[in-house]
């Protein structure tokens, strides 16, 4: 279960690593798609848009549907979008505060060599 | 070239945060237990959150507050226990601003050749209090990396 959610997050996080990705989820979020709309919205190759797509797809983000000779991008299952979505702020602030606590321990470090030198130690 | 920070999503109750900072863990343990470090990184400056009040006695049994101020009329309290304090290398917490039930966070500072790896866990009494932990907090914009990495390098030029 614990295995499955986290190859389920790190496929989520590498398909949102790509700022075309997140642009196709964007737009997808507005309103479904076919992968030929998409691949001109984006200024993209047919070939290459579904390679983004298919990305989306394995991860859950994306489900696609082939009617007749299109095939129309829906989002996918909601409650991932979601939760990789929160999960991905929390990451966030969290590495927003350790970047702060990096200065401070920097400068404690500084500090404690500073008055190591003045102690003669 | 910052330190990557992880988070994972254990099991249904429990997200875990991993880091590891660049220096030995006395020092890093010191920034999460004297009170006037600690509010220097924990609310960073880009969520626009002012933290007002920050105390912590850091010893089995002791408690810790922290206020944020909202807005002019608005402020929010974060309070709880220390349940465990292990100098330099564990800290544990309750989580009781949310009334019963709230998360222990669980955090454990190792150290190798000069580095320490912390590792965080926020354990919820139940799957729901999990999910909902992510929809309150995460109100608090972050900003993205690259408006981060220009405040990084504002307060590396002035330092």
């Amino acid at each position: 279960m614990v295995q499955h959610w986290s190859d389920r997050l790190d496929a989520s996080f590498a398909a949102l690593s790509d700022a075309t990705r997140r642009g196709v989820l964007d737009q997808l979020g507005r309103a479904d798609a076919s992968i030929s709309d998409l691949a001109e919205k984006f200024h993209m190759t047919l070939t290459g848009m579904k390679k983004h797509v298919g990305v989306l797809e394995q991860a859950g983000l994306v489900t696609t549907e082939k009617v007749g000779r299109v095939r129309t991008c829906r989002l996918g299952p909601r409650r991932l979008e979601e939760e990789t979505a929160w999960i991905e702020r929390y990451r966030k602030l969290w590495a927003s505060r350790f970047d702060e606590l990096d200065n401070v321990l920097e400068e404690l470090t500084r500090k404690e060599r500073v008055d190591g030198r003045k102690n003669g130690k | 070239m910052k330190n990557p920070t992880m988070v994972e999503r254990k099991s249904e109750r429990e997200l875990v945060v991993t880091r590891t900072f660049n220096c030995p863990a006395r020092i890093v343990f010191e920034a999460w237990t004297k009170p006037e470090l600690f509010k220097r990184w924990w609310v960073p400056k880009s969520c626009g959150l002012n933290l007002v009040s920050c105390e912590m006695d850091v010893r089995v049994g002791g408690g810790y507050r922290l206020v944020f101020q909202i807005d002019a009329s608005n402020s929010m309290p974060v309070f709880g226990k220390y349940i465990e304090v292990t100098p330099y290398s564990r800290l544990a917490w309750t989580n009781e601003e949310g009334g019963e039930g709230g998360a222990i966070t669980t955090v454990t500072f190792e150290e190798r050749e000069g580095k320490t790896l912390m590792v965080m866990s926020d354990l919820h009494p139940s799957k729901e209090a999990l999910d909902a932990a992510g929809t309150g907090s995460a109100d608090a914009t972050v900003e993205t990396f690259e408006q981060l990495d220009e405040l990084l390098v504002t307060l590396g030029a002035s330092a």
